[in-house]
């Protein structure tokens, strides 16, 4: 990754988009479940009936456009910066959707969950900063 | 049951995905050129590649057990338990694409699976 500032700049932009599209689709995908009701029953008429309703939610379709929007961001930053910069820097994902969680559908986040999600973050931080390839270039 | 049983699906059929498209872009080759139409060529060549298909397949599978998950648990709760996917990542890893996973990386796993632990307990 060459040094400059304006590539800085550039990465950090796309690694706060990563942080906050990836959790805020995943948000609206649960805002969408949520309204549809849950899927335990099986039976084929009421399993079509549940999936006819995923794709008329219009927040499936946004959470759907927010995960595109996230990938596109994590293709785009990974064709300049190392993998092993952008995945532990994009683990903060974790907390923004407990906190998104908290605010925009009003879930109770209790001190082990945020204490679980502190611990996932940290882990995925160690993994990104292992060496990215550990395979010989074919 | 019906909670674990997604979550197989969304960390298995995740993970096998992800572990049959990272073997197909590897068969495939490393991009070097990224002009549009050279992307599209890659995209050509990758679409033809077997193992591909397989993996898009496993991750639709597993965004809709996701989606059913997400029906039935709250988002804070799902999406942090399906970290365990670095577990099952690494360890497909060895398996199948026979990468050399480092101590530091298996430590990072590990501190990752007691996380996953830790939201699980937090569940109710």
């Amino acid at each position: 990754m060459k040094d400059s500032p304006g590539l800085h700049l550039k990465t950090y932009v796309l690694i706060l988009f990563i942080a906050f599209f990836a959790p805020l689709g995943n948000v609206l995908l649960s805002k969408g479940m949520k309204t549809i009701g849950s899927a335990r029953n099986w039976e084929p008429r009421q399993l079509f009936h549940i999936l006819s309703q995923i794709l008329a939610s219009g927040y499936i379709w946004l959470g759907i456009a927010c995960l595109l929007a996230f990938f596109i961001a994590y293709m785009l930053v990974l064709t300049w910066a190392d993998y092993s910069y952008v995945q532990p820097a994009s683990s903060f994902a974790y907390a923004v959707v407990a906190i998104l969680g908290l605010l925009l559908l009003g879930e109770k986040v209790n001190l082990l969950r945020w204490f679980g999600i502190v611990v996932i973050c940290v882990g995925v931080f160690i993994v990104g900063h292992t060496h990215p390839r550990t395979t010989e270039k074919t | 049951m019906l909670e674990l049983t997604f979550l197989f699906f969304i960390i298995g059929a995740g993970t096998g995905g992800e572990l049959c498209v990272s073997h197909a872009m590897k068969l495939v080759g490393e991009v070097h050129d990224f002009r549009p139409a050279a992307i599209m060529q890659f995209v050509g060549r990758a679409a033809r590649v077997g193992w591909m298909w397989v993996g898009i397949s496993l991750m639709t599978l597993a965004f809709f057990s996701l989606l059913a998950m997400l029906s039935m648990e709250n988002v804070s709760f799902v999406v942090p338990i399906t970290a365990l996917s670095y577990a099952a990542g690494t360890i497909g890893a060895t398996m199948f694409l026979r990468e050399k996973v480092s101590r530091q990386r298996w430590l990072g796993v590990l501190v990752v699976c007691i996380g996953v632990t830790l939201v699980w307990l937090s569940r109710r």
